[in-house]
């Protein structure tokens, strides 16, 4: 089957939604399609439903405003397909999608990839055992599942999310263990004009912060300045070894470790599609460069939200209502003059917006050995490849990830490199003495989700992509 | 390792875990379930045969991968659950016939 539009989303978080109601209210035709199974992204994950259930009363105000967000995308006319991937986006701009075992293409006149973040993988030795997981996974599952670990649980983090879910969990009966705080210890006075800039910018924000921070300490053993972690088991985890910056360690029993360094932009479809890519050093990842209104360097192609460069919901929605309005623009629906207009004050609250951001950047940088983990690491989970094999081979010859991908296998697994092209970039860094914008990121091919070729053979009508 | 902290009641259905039956509610993700078994792992991994669990949960890491009601290489956090889902291990490497 083949479809047209005026504007494919591809994501209906904060971004894809704010952007589908704007094109919508200058009468686009806009197809959204997503991965999840309601709307609402990560953050707002299934607030619909979730609402109504028993876990909803300790989640908090920033997630029950998704409510609202997700009532005017409903209500907005925009076409919504939920349980659909995306497989491969091209110029045209044209995008190829499954759902429900079919196949399928949509040629669009514009398209927006609002697919957000992840969080930054976490590398150390013994990750890839069961037990432990990201503060992420676990807090989608104390959203849509309304679960909390049966045994007061480890968490080690650096970073406003892992404050958020504790908070969260301890509200809702659950118990933590202890937190290792892995933030390192920085130049303080170097983030006060920024820490004063946002306290001006988002006071409120910032005072929610420190009351998670304060009650923690006052509940939970909190060790601060944790810089290596080491955990152990066999088909689980059974205990794990924590160091911090100053030499104090402890090897502790736990059957689960929740850990989180921050998020980096989605940008599989991006890279895929050939668009130009910045290194945002103040974020340590790369993204998609964009002009003012979201566009990449591929015309027609827009990107909104956290997949831009990380700002959290509310720039999301921002950014998302300005590309909507530039995508009106370029479907003739208002004048260049009129998107103009209407974007300056979104601008205005998009420059606010941002100010608390770059204190957070600043304040929260991940550990050194997050990027250049202990050589008995799996670099790569899927294909099982340590760094001490990337080491190996980066001494022969300076090769670039896509050497290492060809050499090593890693990145060649089902997860395309999501966990491991920002551990290979930088160990490589590391080992040839160059930096990790000048290394890259592997050529990312598609399918950028895999297809069965049952799906595949369903895309009868468009004959082979072109 | 997780539990519920309510009870399903009218959403309630049965999965079955490797044939064993388990408690889910309608629509949450197969990995959630899978997260409150005694053994709460999805799949061994094709190269050393090692055991591997939800790591993300949000569709990026791939580690829940297992064989849902005859289909392969199922990212079970994707997958919401329904009454009567098979839920399957996945040992190794997928196979064309499951």
């Amino acid at each position: 089957m083949s479809r047209t539009a005026d504007l494919v989303i591809v994501g209906a978080g904060p971004a894809g939604m704010a952007a589908a109601v704007t094109a919508r209210r200058h009468q686009l035709d806009v197809l959204v399609v997503d991965e999840q199974a309601a709307p609402g992204g990560q953050i707002w994950r299934d607030v619909e439903a979730v609402s109504c259930k028993p876990q909803a009363a300790f989640l908090g105000n920033a997630y029950h405003e998704g409510l609202a967000a997700v009532g005017r995308f409903r209500a907005s006319g925009a076409t919504y397909e939920p349980n659909t991937k995306v497989w491969q986006v091209e110029a045209g701009p044209r995008a190829f999608l499954t759902r429900d075992g079919a196949a399928s293409s949509v040629k669009a006149r514009s398209m927006l990839l609002a697919t957000g973040a992840q969080e930054r993988p976490v590398p150390f030795p013994g990750w890839t055992l069961p037990g432990v997981m990201t503060v992420g996974a676990a807090q989608i599952m104390l959203k849509t599942s309304g679960q909390v670990p049966v045994e007061p649980v480890w968490i080690a983090a650096n970073g406003p999310l892992a404050l958020l879910y504790a908070a969260q969990l301890l509200k809702m009966g659950g118990r933590i263990a202890g937190f290792l705080d892995t933030t390192p210890a920085i130049d303080v006075s170097a983030t006060i004009p920024k820490l004063a800039a946002a306290a001006f910018a988002a006071p409120g924000d910032l005072l929610k912060g420190l009351g998670w921070i304060v009650n923690l300490r006052r509940h939970v053993p909190y060790i601060r300045h944790v810089a290596r972690i080491e955990a152990f088991g066999t088909d689980r985890l059974e205990r794990f070894r924590y160091e911090t910056a100053s030499g104090v360690a402890a090897t502790v029993d736990a059957h689960l470790l929740l850990v989180h360094e921050g998020v980096v932009p989605s940008i599989h479809p991006t890279l895929s599609l050939g668009c130009v890519h910045n290194w945002l050093g103040g974020q340590d990842c790369f993204a998609p460069a964009l002009d003012a209104w979201g566009e990449t360097s591929e015309a027609g192609i827009f990107v909104a939200g956290d997949g831009g460069g990380i700002g959290g919901a509310a720039v999301a929605s921002l950014r998302g209502e300005i590309a909507g309005l530039r995508i009106a623009a370029r479907a003739g629906r208002i004048s260049a003059v009129e998107a103009q207009a209407a974007a300056q004050p979104i601008r205005s609250r998009l420059k606010r917006a941002l100010t608390a951001r770059s204190f957070l950047d600043a304040f929260y940088r991940p550990r050194a050995s997050i990027f250049v983990p202990a050589d008995e690491t799996i670099a790569c989970r899927c294909e099982e490849v340590s760094v001490a094999s990337i080491r190996a081979q980066a001494a022969i010859g300076r090769p670039g990830p896509n050497q290492i991908k060809a050499s090593t296998r890693a990145g060649m697994g089902p997860c395309q490199g999501r966990q491991c092209s920002y551990t290979i970039a930088s160990v490589l860094a590391d080992a040839e003495g160059r930096q990790v914008p000048d290394i890259g990121l592997y050529r990312v091919r598609p399918p950028l989700k895999p297809l069965t070729l049952d799906e595949l053979a369903s895309l009868d009508d468009v004959g082979c992509p072109t | 390792m997780f539990r519920k902290l309510h009870d399903p009641e009218a959403e309630a259905v049965t999965v079955y875990i490797d044939g064993v039956p388990a408690l889910a509610e309608a629509n949450e993700s197969a990995a959630a379930v899978l997260m409150r078994q005694g053994s709460p792992w999805a799949r061994r991994t094709p190269v050393s045969n090692a055991r591997r669990a939800p790591y993300c949960m949000m569709g990026v890491c791939f580690d829940c991968v297992a064989t849902v009601d005859g289909v392969a290489s199922v990212q079970t956090c994707l997958a919401p659950v329904h009454d009567g889902m098979r839920i399957d291990r996945q040992i190794g490497r997928r196979s064309v016939t499951p």
